[in-house]
């Protein structure tokens, strides 16, 4: 049977230093849930770099585009209007009366976007559930899960291993993916 | 680990753990209601409820129960505006900008300066609502496919800009608020015993459960809305002076505008900041967090947006003279010497002496100094743009023409309802929400706490 090892420290620096240890063991450690950002865990368990920026500036791109094509065809192409003077015939000589919309357009896609992306990719949703192990890994302690079916070591090699860092408390449960 | 140069003051006060930062924020939240909050939640309420009371008779009546006339088409309502926008900026200049500076003092402060920044905004959106006389056609703002003859909204025009600056920078001080705010309602959710408020703060939290690729993206989103709010923050206000600086009217039409709008609004956000926060701090017991050195920071923010503030209204003084318009040097002259010259000595005591005091390391470290002084700016910055707009064109090109604002009850009713409903939210989000970024504050308790500071010198 598959065993889930909840080890729960309470520094992050500990943490930090008992996961180094384990990985270096090549335990593999599935999760960490803090309270606040660790900083410097996410090499040390494998966690990858976000593309959300990337994401972004995609949205920035979408919102610069719409703004220009509406604002085109609002101002030159269905309705052209000519206020105090001012050059309303090609998009070019019109531009510079654009460019505070077309930038503010810009930021409200890139940041609705960016937000809207990280709660779906999150799952972090209006009505989930919540899914720390211990109600205490939001206040100031922290957990670190490992899964025995992802590692080689048996369940006792495993338990050794993590009784040998400082933890505080260790909840070992059936697996249930 | 990162750690600090001694001689820096530490950030956080007192043997604190992780769990006292924890218990300390979600600590007045869980207790009963205290009495003093009570009774300034119920006189708050009151004044907001007058307000609306104005303010629908204004919808019902018309824009003419205000004072204007013929001459001063803008007055009151334009000015609160323009006032309760510039409050509005300094929570997403705290945010936003010290972030990206790496400004540990930001965290005791950002969060409630961002909600500030939000209930600011809100209160500025009310006024050209408001103005526009008929508010049920609001909506024609936006560029809509309509009846009205292929009719668009004119996208030349800057009173345009403002809709799409105002209502962006809006929605995302909104959305960077809720994000910083989803895990310390994780926080709040697990502590809470009663079904009914773990129902709620677990909604509030989206299910945050603090997972390493979570706090990853939490990071880099932080980063990312930090790094295009912050000329978000310049353009908004840059865009509210433009309606001012795009017009032909002596006193507005001056390309300083721009830069001289945005460090007043710092100036007067970082003013109603310190009001607040140095009530707050007292209320909630936040003494260890919020101390002498963040309210000396923020009051050296004060000298700098106060000076330049200074040095535009010399500026434009000089050139009103230099450019050789005499009408441009008459606005001028009638500003300072006109009958609203009041108004131009009390916008110049208030915001350019003023902040001079703070040079003293005594005023700028008294609390006491601090909350004075910061009533005493933010009357300063209001009567900034009283004098703006007032005196600018209560005196046009006729003469035969010239007449004088005298704000009516009404006029009166609107602005002090908009503070009651501000301050009623406020005070409600100071009861119901974590007042502090509890979570973020925690990453720098081992840099900049003062426990964790002698342990490092001493080691």
């Amino acid at each position: 049977m598959s065993k889930v090892f909840h080890v729960m420290y309470d520094d992050d620096d500990t943490l930090k230093g008992a996961a180094s240890q384990l990985v270096a063991q090549g335990v593999r450690v599935k999760e960490v849930f803090s309270p606040f950002p660790i900083h410097g865990i996410d090499p040390i368990i494998g966690v990858k770099r976000t593309r959300l920026a990337i994401a972004a500036f995609m949205y920035a791109t979408m919102g610069t585009t719409l703004a220009l094509l509406g604002m085109w065809y609002f101002m030159i192409q269905d309705w052209p209007m000519n206020i105090g003077g001012k050059p309303s015939f090609s998009l070019i000589e019109n531009l510079p009366a654009f460019i505070p919309v077309t930038f503010e357009f810009s930021v409200l896609c890139a940041a609705h976007g960016m937000a809207i992306t990280y709660l779906l990719r999150n799952g972090t949703l209006p009505g989930m559930p919540a899914s720390n192990p211990d109600p205490r890994t939001t206040d100031n302690m922290f957990v670190m899960e490992i899964v025995s079916d992802e590692n080689s070591m048996t369940n006792e090699e495993l338990e050794s291993a993590i009784k040998n860092t400082e933890l505080v408390e260790l909840s070992i449960k059936d697996y249930e993916s | 680990m990162q750690q600090e140069a001694a001689i820096r003051e530490p950030l956080i006060l007192g043997n604190k753990s992780y769990k006292d930062i924890t218990d300390d924020v979600v600590g007045p939240i869980e207790g009963p209601a205290p009495i003093g909050w009570k009774i300034m939640i119920t006189i708050a309420s009151l004044v907001a409820v007058y307000g609306v009371g104005c303010i629908l008779y204004l919808l019902g009546t018309g824009i003419g129960v205000w004072g204007l006339n013929k001459t001063v088409g803008w007055s009151w309502d334009i000015t609160n505006f323009v006032w309760w926008v510039g409050i509005g900026h300094a929570g997403t200049l705290i945010s936003a900008v010290l972030l990206l500076f790496r400004q540990k003092w930001r965290m005791a402060i950002n969060r409630s300066a961002e909600a500030m920044t939000i209930f600011a905004v809100i209160m500025a959106a009310i006024f050209p609502g408001i103005h526009m006389g008929r508010i049920w056609v609001s909506y024609w703002v936006l560029p809509l496919p309509n009846q009205f003859g292929s009719l668009w909204v004119n996208f030349n025009s800057p009173l345009l800009w403002d809709v799409f600056a105002i209502s962006t920078y809006f929605s995302v001080s909104l959305v960077f608020w809720y994000i910083g705010l989803i895990p310390d309602f994780a926080t709040i959710r697990d502590r809470m015993k009663t079904p009914l408020a773990k129902k709620i703060y677990g909604l509030l939290s989206f299910g945050w459960s603090g997972r390493a690729k979570h706090w990853t993206r939490f990071e880099e989103v932080s980063l990312v809305l930090a790094g295009i709010a912050t000329p978000l923050v310049f353009s908004v206000h840059s865009i509210v002076s433009m309606d001012f600086a795009t017009s032909v009217i002596p006193g507005w039409h001056t390309t300083i505008f721009p830069p001289y709008f945005v460090s007043g609004a710092v100036f007067s956000g970082f003013a109603m900041v310190q009001t607040l926060l140095l009530i707050m701090r007292k209320g909630m017991k936040l003494e260890n967090y919020i101390h002498v050195k963040h309210v000396e920071y923020m009051n050296i923010v004060i000298i700098v947006t106060g000076s330049i503030v200074g040095v535009a209204y010399l500026t434009e003084l000089f050139i009103s003279w230099y450019s050789g318009v005499e009408y441009e040097s008459y606005a001028f002259i009638n500003r300072f010497s006109g009958p609203y010259s009041w108004s131009y000595w009390m916008m110049m005591t208030c915001n350019v002496i003023s902040p001079q005091l703070f040079w003293f390391k005594k005023i700028r470290r008294s609390l006491l100094a601090t909350f004075v002084l910061s009533i005493v700016v933010n009357i300063g910055m209001w009567f900034e743009r009283y004098v703006i707009i007032v005196t600018s064109i209560h005196r046009d090109y006729d003469p035969s023409s010239w007449g004088e604002f005298h704000p009516t009850h009404i006029d009166i009713g609107v602005f002090i309802g908009t503070l009651g409903i501000f301050f009623t939210l406020f005070l409600s989000f100071a009861r119901f929400f974590p007042v502090l970024a509890l979570n973020e504050l925690k990453t720098i308790l081992k840099s900049s706490g003062e426990n964790f500071k002698k342990l490092h010198t001493k080691a």
